[in-house]
Order: C-alpha cells, then sequence, then structure tokens
C-alpha cells in the first residue's frame, strides 16, 4: 500500500497571539512551532496502515524550511521518508491544497491522511480540496477506520452522533480525535530519523483565491462581576440572566 | 440575471436545520448588496418542513430528490451542487459551517476553482470588495479576508446571524429534480446518534463541567442544571481525558467551538485551549471556587464559590423561577 500524510507546522494552541507589523500574520517572535495536532492522528493512523498491509509512508510538508521539523518529527515516529514542497509564500488552503495533489498526483497514492484542521488558520478543509483535486474519494472527521480490498469504511464525528461511511480506494482521510492513539517517538526512532531522506522539491505556483487584508485581535471583553461567593448569590444570578441578559 | 447568490440549505434526517435558515437570511444580505436574487438547493426526499423556507424571503428552491440522498453523500451532493452552479450561474454560494457544510463546501470550491472563506461570523459591504470576518488562532485573532477568485464559496458560522423574517413575504417557487442516478460513490450508509442528548455544537444553552467536579459521577449536577435550561452538557478537555464524558461534549480548541446564547462553566479554570471554543459565546457565566481563575476574564457573571454548593442551589432556582 502506497501511504501519504500531510503535516503541518504549526504554533503552539498555548501561543499567546501577537499580531505582526504587516496586520496580516502572526509575529512568530518567540512563538513555538509543532507538529499540528491532529496530523498525529493522520502519521499514526498511517504507520498502522502500513502495518497491517505493508508498503511506505511518506510524509509531505508545503512550507519554508522551518516545515523541516515537523517532518523529521513524523519521521521519528516511523515514517520513511518526507518531502518538504517548499514555499516561502503564504498560500491560502486553496494553494497548499493545489501543491499537495500536483505532488501526490505524480506518485499514485492508494490512501492519504490529513489532520482533519490545522490549528492555526483552523480551515478543515485542505483534505476535501485535495481529494478533489486528485479525483480521489475522500471522508472527513473519521473517528474509526477499516480498510477492506478496495472497501472503505469509516466513521465520522457530526453533530449529535456519527455517520458509517463507506467509500473506496484510492482515498483521502481526515483525521480526528478518537481514531486512534498517536506513538510516541523513541529514542531508537529520533536516532533514525536524523538519518531519512527529506527530498526538497519546489512548488508550482498559484495565486491565491482568497487574501488576508487584515488581522486584528477580536474586541476585549468586558471583565464580568462576580456576584458572590456562596448560594446567597444564586437568586440574583438568575435575575441577572433574566432580566439583563435575557437568556432563560 | 445577473450572477445569483446561491443558499446551500441542510437537511438531516428529512428536516431542515436551523443553520439552513440563518443560511438564507445572510444570502438575501448578500443578494440585496449585489442586486441580485437568491436561489436555495436542498438536497434530500421529502422535506417535512421545506415551505418554512418562504418566510425567510427566497422565492425560489431547488430540490435534489431522491432516497438515497436523505443521508449525507459527498460525492453525489457535490456533483449537484455543481450542477446548480452551472444552471444559475452562481457567484456566490452560502453554506452552513457543520460537518455537512465543511465537508462538502470545498469540494464544491476545488470543481468550481472558488476560493473557500470558512466560518465566517461577521461581514463588511462599506467597501468593495465586501470582506468577510473569521476567527484563526482558535479566535485569538481575527481576519478580515477578501475573495480575488470569480466565484465564492462561503461558510457561516451557526447561531452568530439571526435568520430574519422579511416585512415583505416572498411567493416560494419549489422545483424538484428527480435524481434518476446519484453517484454514491462515497455514502452515509448509517447515522449512530448519541443517546437522545443535545448537541453542544447546536445547543442555544450549554452547561460544561470541568476538573472541579472531581469525579463523573458528580456530572449529574451538571446534567441536572442542563435539563431544567433544556441546555447541552458540555465538558473541558480535562473532564474528556479523565475519561469522564465522551469527547463529543470537549469544548475548545480541539473540540468544538461553540457560540450558544448562554454558556455556564462549571468548575473550568478557562485555560486558554477551552477559551478558544466558547469566548465568542454571547453570555458566560462561571462557577469556581478560585477568584482568580481565568475563566472570571471572559465571564460576564460570576460566582466564586463551591460548585458543589452552587449547581443544587442554582438549579432549584431556576426551576423555581420557571415555574
Ligand atoms: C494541544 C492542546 C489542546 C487542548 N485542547 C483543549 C480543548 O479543546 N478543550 C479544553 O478544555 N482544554 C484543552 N486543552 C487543555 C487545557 O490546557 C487545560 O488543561 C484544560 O482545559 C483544563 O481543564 P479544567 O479547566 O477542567 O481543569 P483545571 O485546569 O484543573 O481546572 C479545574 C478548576 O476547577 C476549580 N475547582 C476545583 N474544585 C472546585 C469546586 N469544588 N468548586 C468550584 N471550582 C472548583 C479549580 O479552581 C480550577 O480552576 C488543550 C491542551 C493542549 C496542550
Ligand atoms: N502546509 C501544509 N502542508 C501539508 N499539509 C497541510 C498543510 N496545511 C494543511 N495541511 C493538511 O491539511 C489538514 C487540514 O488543514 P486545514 O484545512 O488548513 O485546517 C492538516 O491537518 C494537514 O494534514
Amino acid at each position: 500500500m502506497k501511504v501519504a500524510v500531510c503535516v503541518s507546522h504549526v504554533p503552539d494552541t498555548a501561543t499567546k497571539v501577537k499580531i505582526g507589523q504587516d496586520e496580516k500574520h502572526i509575529d512568530p517572535a518567540g512563538v513555538v512551532f509543532i507538529i499540528n495536532p491532529y496530523d498525529e492522528f493522520a502519521v499514526e493512523e498511517a504507520l498502522k496502515t502500513k502495518e497491517k498491509f505493508g508498503g511506505e509512508v511518506v510524509a509531505i510538508s508545503v512550507g519554508n524550511d522551518n516545515s523541516k521539523e515537523t517532518l523529521r518529527k513524523a519521521l521519528a515516529m516511523g515514517v520513511d521518508k518526507g518531502i518538504l514542497l517548499k514555499t516561502d509564500k503564504s498560500l491560502d488552503s486553496v494553494g497548499i491544497a493545489k501543491a499537495l495533489a500536483e505532488e501526490l498526483k505524480n506518485q499514485q497514492f492508494d490512501i492519504v491522511f490529513m489532520g482533519k484542521q490545522s490549528v492555526d488558520y483552523d480551515d478543515s478543509i485542505v483534505g476535501q480540496l485535495t481529494s478533489e483535486f486528485l479525483g480521489y474519494s475522500c471522508i472527513s472527521n473519521a473517528v474509526y477506520l477499516n480498510i477492506e480490498g478496495q472497501k472503505v469504511i469509516a466513521e465520522r464525528e457530526i453533530e449529535g452522533g456519527k455517520e458509517v461511511v463507506e467509500s473506496e480506494l484510492p482515498v483521502v482521510i481526515t483525521t480526528q480525535k478518537g481514531l486512534n492513539e498517536p506513538r510516541y517517538a523513541s529514542l531508537k526512532g529520533i536516532m533514525a530519523s536524523k538519518k531519512k531522506e527529506i527530498l526538497e522539491k519546489p512548488i508550482v505556483e498559484t495565486t491565491n483565491h482568497t487574501e488576508v487584508v487584515k488581522m486584528r485581535k477580536p474586541a476585549a471583553k468586558q471583565p464580568g462581576r462576580i456576584i458572590g461567593t456562596d448560594v446567597s448569590a444564586v437568586p440574583e444570578l438568575v435575575k441577572l440572566l433574566h432580566e439583563e441578559a435575557k437568556v432563560i | 440575471m445577473s450572477k445569483v447568490v446561491l443558499a446551500i440549505l441542510e437537511q438531516r434526517e428529512n428536516k431542515l436545520k436551523k443553520v439552513s435558515f440563518e443560511v438564507v437570511s445572510f444570502s438575501t444580505n448578500i443578494a440585496t448588496k449585489l442586486n441580485t436574487e437568491v436561489v436555495g438547493v436542498v438536497i434530500g426526499n421529502d422535506i417535512q418542513n421545506l415551505n418554512d423556507i418562504s418566510k425567510y424571503g427566497i422565492s425560489k428552491v431547488l430540490h435534489y430528490k431522491n432516497e438515497s440522498l436523505t443521508n449525507y453523500s459527498a460525492s453525489a451532493y457535490t456533483d449537484l451542487v455543481c450542477e446548480a452552479v452551472k444552471e444559475t450561474d452562481a457567484e456566490y454560494l452560502i453554506f452552513g459551517d457543520t460537518a455537512l457544510g465543511k465537508d462538502l463546501a470545498p469540494r464544491i470550491g476545488a470543481r468550481i476553482d472558488a476560493g473557500c472563506i470558512m466560518d465566517c461570523v461577521s461581514v463588511d459591504f462599506t467597501g468593495n470588495p465586501p470582506l468577510f470576518t473569521r476567527p484563526v488562532y482558535a479566535g485569538k485573532a481575527l481576519v478580515d479576508v477578501k475573495f480575488n477568485s470569480d466565484k465564492k464559496v462561503v461558510t457561516i458560522r451557526p447561531n452568530v446571524f439571526k435568520a430574519q423574517i422579511p416585512e415583505v413575504p416572498q411567493e416560494l417557487k419549489i422545483e424538484t429534480r428527480d435524481v434518476s442516478n446519484p453517484n454514491l460513490k462515497t455514502k452515509v450508509v448509517e447515522y449512530k446518534k448519541s443517546e437522545g442528548k443535545l448537541d453542544v455544537a447546536e445547543a442555544d444553552i450549554i452547561v460544561s463541567g470541568g476538573r472541579g467536579l472531581k469525579a463523573p459521577e458528580n456530572f449529574n449536577l451538571v446534567e441536572n442544571l442542563a435539563d431544567v435550561l433544556g441546555a447541552a452538557v458540555g465538558a473541558s478537555r480535562a473532564a474528556v481525558d479523565a475519561g469522564w464524558r465522551p469527547h463529543r461534549e470537549q469544548v475548545g480548541q480541539t473540540g468544538k467551538t461553540v457560540s450558544p446564547s448562554l454558556y455556564i462553566a462549571c468548575g473550568i479554570s478557562g485555560a486558554i485551549q477551552h477559551l478558544a471554543g466558547m469566548s465568542s459565546s454571547k453570555y458566560i457565566v462561571a462557577i469556581n471556587k478560585d477568584k482568580d481563575a481565568p475563566i472570571f476574564t471572559v465571564a460576564d457573571y460570576g460566582i466564586a464559590g463551591d460548585v458543589f454548593e452552587i449547581l443544587p442551589a442554582l438549579t432549584e432556582e431556576i426551576k423555581k423561577a420557571k415555574a
């Protein structure tokens, strides 16, 4: 089985966001970058798929040189090789998906794993976009996956429950928490990853379909009121919710 | 006719979801600004409340109909929406930012070479082109985004844009299209509903519990309050990771993003990843015995006390108020 996993390099979720001088991006100074948390589920599932069916797992990232760190992380978890689709431009999701599809197309993967969402722009669309550009099927937000022959069965999380989805290979799967428990990179894995190859390739340039005009902070919320410290505050709270906020 | 705005309506189990009405209102708003009209698209079988849509100022709906389309099929729905785009020469396509909308919208975007702006929470038509605002970095920042593409796909966050009923009612024309051979390459074969409970992503009121509840059985205090309010139960990641609550209830950066009118956080400290998922709620109440807990910085009203005392009292008080 030829398996690919797409990983993105994102600010740690605990990052305090500071707007950069161009007012279009965050100020990266002092920000710690990590592998996108959802992509760890994708890497894990890719490795499990290889363990079950044999074959090779390739990790791909679109980004600048810094993204190599995240590729290394995937390699340390057990991925066989990495590809950096190199660009210094900030691409929108359509641009990223086009670059990924262009690369994936050449290699005829049976299955491509991605996270359900990048925790930077929170788009949740690169998997679906890429599948369309490739002409592959796609199941997003998977919390369960089983492959038998050409048939793919997955469960995806939706409001109020789960959908059981049937599809076929080749397929793009985007992964959600619950699908698996990502393994830790072992010391051996980390050592081995240093010898693994990261191929660098230029991307096919496209123009962005969407453009950030301005990034700003949300209006600060007025600090609220602490009404009290014990049950005597309860009637007042209910009154405020009813009369002032009018939400109950 | 100039380029129309397509409002993609979502049904579940043959009923239009609330967000569909919000999508229509949002679409009508854009159409007015662009001096064009809105066409609705709905895919499914016998949609029981389809006529309700007429109240919201839409005059035409294309209903793609087939029994096997009751459940979502990514492949079939993609084909059919693209057909509607071709037929109407739509410029804008508006979806709800739901599990279905998130899955379907980008597929259409890829097919028609559109830009996609996801999870829009406000829009500004004063300039040209219009600017769509969406949260990034889990709500820690906002970006104002414009399109450079001819075709434009937008998803709107549920519960943010109110469904408005215009003064002049519209006559609704529903054009039914019987679909003969839907492309079911990818299809939902079963919908497993979680135990009769309201989902946090769709609830108007949420009562959430965190590690401060101390043990899974103590969540009955949260559930009781939720019951009297008709609210959904949510949880912090600490409560989910401890195995006290299922992941579907997790609110936050790696859980669900919610914007109810009322969010009650019980025994939750208010870590940045939790705030990311709920700080856009209209009203926030915090109950936490630590008066310095960060949750109080976003709360409108707080009680700096013990959840084990406050929750039962609050439940009783609301019962009384509702009686
Ligand atoms: C990558 C990543 C993603 C994450 N995603 C999420 C996410 O999606 N959602 C999320 O919630 N977290 C997320 N977190 C975790 C987050 O950082 C916090 O650890 C978590 O939110 C803490 O949960 P808590 O508030 O329930 O627990 P704690 O932080 O332990 O807080 C418990 C609170 O209860 C109060 N308390 C204790 N006893 C009582 C009592 N008797 N009465 C009243 N109050 C009491 C305490 O004062 C305390 O403030 C994420 C973390 C990471 C690293
Ligand atoms: N720059 C990138 N390089 C490789 N994969 C990416 C990149 N951006 C996003 N992805 C993949 O697409 C998923 C969804 O991202 P998004 O649509 O941006 O929320 C991520 O979890 C990754 O698997």
